[in-house]
């Protein structure tokens, strides 16, 4: 074992050594390297997330045809540590009647229901916090907190709209759950595992955005609604509800919130990046050859997550600020009525054919499996064409294919 | 004593004065949030027993759905947080004796069940847990019959909540 093929490893047993050296007890030193062990990474994250308050703001700009923030430092790099320092001087203000140890707790409980993920996230295939056998279920259980923290801000902070965000909150997270806990089984039934390493593993050779793409864009939207982000951001609707949970929270404590929230789609960018592109692997067989041996290096696997995680965190960037946010009930609708049997049907036909296929040769079995998804996109879109133009016949409102022919006549 | 027991001790603790806290504290979230530390407790104890698959639905499904229903349920009623009534009645002393009474059959039970003072040996490091309780719900020779038993009740549970949601439209 080298620093360069196994360097947290490495670093632990150097550390091990120059404790036991200075007479610790082993168990002592085991517990003090865990400490430390996470210390660095939760610091790895927040550092990271500084980085992301800059690229958030730089991409939104990109977006809206604007330049961002670009006057302290080389192209506005400095511009989040003056945000940091912005926050943290502002005065902190304590709304009255609000339930004080609950509001404070809750943006606590919020950052740490994002940074609890990065407990499994591999960044490489030696670099990772720990590998769960229950990883996927471990995600839905962060998030579950994630939920609390929000109802916790909204509750107590005596605040009309805070409330209304919190319920907002909740109806949202409670449908998306259940699309996105059934779409995680798919990548548990064709990696035979719920470990996220072993999911990432399982695709070396073929990527399950391949096997499965429904999968990938269920759990996508479905993600962006855990995130709590537009078009489902109904929680923090600023034209309606001006803030929604947080209205009351001011500096850093609001700031908890904000780190927390990008943190989070950078976070379910990587696990987006780990359930459906192959992680810090997934080269399609690239990495076995010898030419190509510098993919295992644990650093260049973690370029590899970072790159793959900031795709993901940039495409729920691009929906976020493309797509108006919609309204309640038809974000419900959208949910109970297509998400959910639709990720079903995604569900029973992945368990089916994996079975089946598994007996054809590789090629076959990847057509297969990507040709059936297609099959049930098409009838999706079908299905839903006929119900529209039934709806719209009902409603008296003119089909518009069958108005342009009438004008045509 | 070793790290595990004082582990075990402490989160017992914790587990059992947030249960105490549940039942005290007079604001009704307080005590859903009282509630909340409690079910965690007792997710941290599965997973010092290894059972990594029962800590976590503990928390999806305790904590993720079941206490935030109740908070919503609270947050509705929020008039009527603060209780400000009495928090015994006058009979109290009979679930204090029934409670006692439960209390000493259990542990005269499990003190009877043999080999309960032995320390559990270690799990075998290749055994994923998560694959055998799988294998075990779906085989017919351990639990496949109260496993389909269960999900025909919770079937039937959700058929009758979309009946009821949607009677009164003709």
């Amino acid at each position: 074992m080298t620093f360069w093929n196994n360097p947290i490893n490495f670093i632990g047993y150097w550390l091990n050594g120059v404790l036991t050296g200075w007479h610790l007890p082993a168990v002592l030193a085991t517990l003090l390297i865990y400490v430390i062990g996470i210390i660095v990474m939760i610091l790895f994250a927040m550092t990271l997330d500084i980085g992301l308050v800059w690229v958030e703001r730089k991409v939104v700009a990109r977006f809206q045809d604007r330049l961002g923030p670009n006057r302290i430092g080389p192209f506005g790099l400095i511009q989040p540590v003056a945000d940091i320092i912005k926050m943290v001087i502002k005065e902190d203000i304590t709304p009255d009647g609000a339930d004080k140890i609950v509001y404070n707790i809750a943006p606590v409980l919020a950052a740490t229901s994002v940074i609890v993920l990065w407990a499994i996230l591999p960044l490489a295939s030696t670099i990772y916090g720990v590998d769960l056998n229950v990883g996927l279920l471990f995600i839905v259980a962060a998030g579950a907190l994630g939920t609390l923290a929000i109802i916790m801000a909204g509750w107590s902070s005596n605040n009309k709209y805070a409330l209304l965000g919190a319920f907002r909150m909740v109806s949202n997270m409670i449908s998306y759950e259940i699309p996105m806990v059934i779409i995680l089984l798919i990548p548990t039934i064709l990696a035979d595992t719920m470990s996220v390493r072993g999911i990432t593993q399982a695709q070396s050779g073929m990527w399950f955005a391949i096997l499965s793409p429904l999968a990938l864009l269920i759990f996508l939207i479905s993600a962006i609604a855990e995130l709590g982000r537009s078009p489902f951001d109904l929680n923090e609707a600023e034209s309606e509800i001006v803030a929604g949970f947080h209205i009351e929270y001011t500096g850093m404590k609001f700031g908890w919130f904000y780190a927390g929230e990008l943190l989070h789609a950078f976070t379910f960018g990587g696990f987006i990046a780990i359930l459906f592109f192959g992680g810090y692997g997934g080269f399609f067989g690239l990495e076995k050859l010898a030419a190509f041996a510098w993919l295992n290096i644990p650093f260049v696997q973690a370029l590899v997550f970072i790159a793959k995680a900031m795709f993901g965190y940039w495409v729920i960037m691009w929906v976020k600020y493309s797509v108006p946010r919609i309204r309640i009930d038809h974000m419900l609708a959208f949910n109970w009525k297509f998400l959910v049997p639709l990720s079903l049907v995604v569900l029973v036909n992945t368990a089916l054919l994996n079975k089946i296929l598994i007996v054809l040769p590789n090629w076959l079995y990847v057509l297969g499996m990507f040709g059936s998804n297609i099959v049930i996109g098409y009838v999706t879109v079908e299905i839903l064409r006929a119900y529209g133009r039934k709806q719209r016949k009902a409603e008296q409102i003119p089909d518009p294919q069958a108005h342009t022919q009438e004008q045509a006549v | 004593m070793t790290a595990e027991q004082i582990i075990f001790l402490l989160t017992g603790a914790l587990v059992l004065g947030a249960a105490l806290m549940v039942v005290t504290v007079r604001n009704l979230l307080h005590a859903a949030l009282w509630l909340v530390v409690s079910l965690f407790g007792v997710a941290v104890l599965y997973a010092i027993l290894q059972a990594n698959f029962l800590a976590v639905v503990q928390v999806v499904v305790y904590i993720g759905a079941i206490a935030i229903l109740f908070i919503f349920a609270v947050m509705l009623t929020r008039r009527e947080a603060m209780e400000k009534g009495r928090q015994t009645r006058n009979n109290w002393w009979i679930p204090v004796l029934l409670g006692l009474f439960i209390l000493t059959g259990l542990v005269v039970l499990i003190l009877s069940v043999p080999g309960v003072e032995r320390t559990a040996t270690a799990l075998p490091s290749g055994l994923d847990t998560v694959q055998a309780l799988g294998m075990a719900l779906v085989s017919p020779d351990a639990y496949v019959l109260p496993f389909e038993v269960a999900s025909v009740l919770m079937l039937a549970a959700l058929v009758g909540a979309v009946y009821v949601a949607t009677a009164d439209k003709k």
